[in-house]
């Protein structure tokens, strides 16, 4: 059995004028780590929030642990867990009486589902006296997760968990993650990282409340068609320029200190093009694309597709 | 209802964990207290006056000292000259100005008749009404002593006149903080409690913890309950205070039924407390909320009777003061406190203030639903 599944929901806002989430389907398997990535506005956090029954979907169908999203929507909020992208717990209480209270809410004990916070909760044990405001950012995180746990829930929302963490922290939140879907939790996560897709089982690249593909984050680098190459040389910047006129051209990007090339003809006519062009140093590889590749390409196909409709 | 409980705990411990609760419950009251009635007095002293004396006799002499031993006025200057005391009124320096006329003894005596001037500066309206009030008081009392004087008594009169014998009911002596104190109190509570479960609400908005509460199998007349119950019993603390300083600082106790004020307390707070809670469900963030209370409390201070009489106001001012829980209040405090009215006087305000209570509750519930 599934335990999220989204039947052609669709979401606006400001009275229908604002298209938040378009026609999206997808579903999420029971004990699987499922990512929504897509920069801001993509309406990664409207699918939270309708999935965690705070909204209505305008036209559409879907449920959580086989309960439907609009029906049974006091059953679904005693199986999920939710946590915002924004921290907002009680800040004036401090880590160990919000814990306190959302247990309570839920009537459980934190003693009773203790193992499954464990090994978050001990990293923010030593501040249990610490008033919820004052703790770091990366802490912060922690103390939400555990709230958002304490009533062993069957799926986990996170939205945009990492953002403004660090790097290090980052990691450590997605091997606990890794740890609570051992535990049979299914987990919808969000994120703008694209870096992170890769620690997903599957990801749904998002766009403009679209669903663009929904794969493992391997099946969505092996769609990738072309071959893309890394490019870099002496001035990176009329490298871009020239580059983008080449006819054999499909995309050309930076990314970080190289630019990313995908051609039609092979390497060496672009090699003694750019020679022509008098390119120094070039550097010149094969690379795999990283999902963030793979988001471009669907980025410039959707921008074709649309001029060529204008057109 | 078990979450209830936990909401309640959770609400009263950071009620009392907020630095600025003491002082808001304790100390704020205290000081409106024992500030307001002192400034929002009527009985207006330390009125300027200059007198000027173009007669310079026995008897303006009389007149001029029968008026600053009165102890409303303050001499501001005693001069012969027009224009001198035209300056003072100018400079802000007096507020009235008598001016006795040449010949105003002679006149008296031989005439049996005499005007003064009297001119006022009506900057301060108020003071200017009241001042002019006292000195027509004390010169009509001046004359009358003429008369005793120098008219031989009549076995007859030759006019009748009618002499007027005032008693104030209630308030004998008509003190201004018997029934101010009372007034300011109900606005103290319906400040405390009002603006505070509006704020409190619309704290947990904008911190977005209402999101978190909503995912959870807590329902909503829980939550509400959770927010209304703590402010009801903010709302009994401070009056409870209120009551006792006014016992304390002015000797004011209550001639009707204590039970009742409390009564009537706890409707007026069903009212008021749905009236914070409709105002949060329209206000986004604290500042909304701020905004909105402030016009609201400022029209519920100007138009509740508090300060000025509601049978003064126009007709439609008077019909908007009706749908004003905090007007039914202060007039049920002036009742029981200063009167001793019991309940059967003022079952109408009950009955009032409790529809008032259930509109306003309802509206913000529906309209709670619709917004999230």
């Amino acid at each position: 059995m599934n335990a999220i599944t989204l039947n052609s929901i669709t979401k606006t806002y400001s009275k229908g004028t604002i298209l938040a989430v378009d026609d999206v389907s997808f579903s999420v398997e029971k004990g699987e780590i499922f990512g929504l990535i897509g920069p801001d506005g993509a309406g990664k956090s409207t699918i939270f929030r309708l999935l965690t029954t705070l909204l209505l979907p305008d036209k559409g169908t879907g449920t959580v642990g086989g309960l439907d999203m609009v029906k049974d929507f006091k059953a679904i909020r005693g199986i999920v867990g939710y946590m915002p992208g924004r921290f907002s717990l009680y800040q004036d209480l401090t880590v160990e009486e919000n814990l306190n209270f959302f247990a309570t809410v839920f009537n459980t004990t934190i003693e009773e589902n203790y193992n499954l916070i464990k090994d978050i909760y001990v990293q923010i044990e030593p501040f249990k006296d610490r008033r919820a405001g004052k703790l770091s950012g990366g802490m912060k995180q922690k103390l939400a997760l555990c709230c958002a746990l304490i009533h062993k829930p069957e799926v986990l929302f996170l939205d945009e968990p990492t953002t403004g963490v660090d790097v290090v922290s980052r990691r450590e939140f997605w091997e606990m993650l890794k740890r609570l879907k051992a535990q049979g939790i299914t987990i919808l996560v969000s994120t703008s990282y694209m870096d992170e897709a890769t620690m997903c089982d599957r990801i749904a690249l998002m766009l403009g409340g679209k669903i663009l593909s929904v794969a493992s984050p391997e099946d969505t680098i092996k769609a990738y068609p072309e071959q893309l190459y890394a490019v870099k040389s002496n001035s990176i910047y009329h490298l871009l320029l020239d580059l983008r006129k080449y006819e054999g051209t499909i995309n050309c990007y930076t990314f970080g200190e190289y630019l990313h090339l995908s051609i039609t003809n092979n390497e060496q006519e672009v090699r003694k093009y750019l020679q022509e062009k008098g390119h120094t140093d070039v550097e010149f590889k094969a690379i795999v694309p990283t999902v963030e590749d793979c988001f471009i390409r669907l980025l410039k196909h959707r921008d074709d597709e649309r001029n060529s409709n204008k057109n | 209802m078990g979450a209830l409980k936990y909401l309640l705990q959770k609400e009263f411990r950071q009620i009392f964990r907020d630095k600025g609760f003491t002082g808001r419950l304790f100390i704020a009251p205290a000081i409106q207290l024992i500030l307001l009635p002192m400034a929002a007095n009527y009985t207006i002293k330390n009125i300027n006056i200059a007198i000027v004396d173009h007669d310079h006799s026995t008897v303006s002499q009389k007149l001029s000292n029968k008026i600053l031993s009165s102890g409303y006025f303050k001499l501001a200057d005693y001069t012969d000259f027009n224009s001198k005391a035209g300056k003072l009124i100018e400079s802000d320096k007096a507020d009235l100005v008598l001016e006795i006329p040449q010949g105003f003894e002679k006149n008296i005596i031989r005439e049996n008749n005499q005007k003064i001037a009297i001119q006022v500066n009506a900057i301060n309206g108020v003071k200017a009404s009241i001042g002019f009030g006292y000195l027509s008081g004390i010169i009509a009392d001046y004359n009358n002593g003429l008369r005793m004087e120098w008219i031989e008594p009549e076995r007859t009169s030759p006019s009748p006149t009618i002499d007027v014998i005032t008693s104030f009911w209630y308030n004998p002596k008509l003190t201004y903080y018997i029934f101010m104190v009372p007034a300011i109190l109900v606005s103290l509570v319906t400040g405390v409690a009002g603006l505070s479960a509006a704020f409190n609400i619309v704290k947990e908005k904008e911190i977005g913890t209402i999101e978190q509460i909503n995912v959870t199998p807590i329902k909503k007349y829980e939550f509400i309950l959770g927010k209304l119950i703590p402010f009801m019993v903010m709302g009994g603390v401070v009056f409870t205070v209120g009551l006792l300083i006014g016992w304390v600082l002015y000797g004011i106790v209550p001639l009707g039924n204590i039970a009742l004020l409390y009564l009537f307390l706890y409707v007026f707070l069903f009212a008021i407390l749905g009236f914070g809670l409709l105002i949060s469900t329209y206000a986004e963030t604290q500042q909304q909320a701020n905004s909105l209370m402030f016009l609201f409390m400022m029209v519920f201070n100007m138009m509740s009777g508090l300060y000025t009489p509601i049978d003064s106001m126009p007709g439609w001012a008077q019909f908007v003061t009706h749908l004003f829980p905090v007007s039914y209040f202060i007039d049920v405090m002036r009742m029981v406190v200063i009167k001793g009215s019991g309940l059967h006087d003022i079952s109408m305000h009950i009955l009032y203030v409790f529809l008032i209570g259930l509109v306003l509750n309802t509206w913000a519930i529906l309209n709670y639903r619709k917004t999230t």
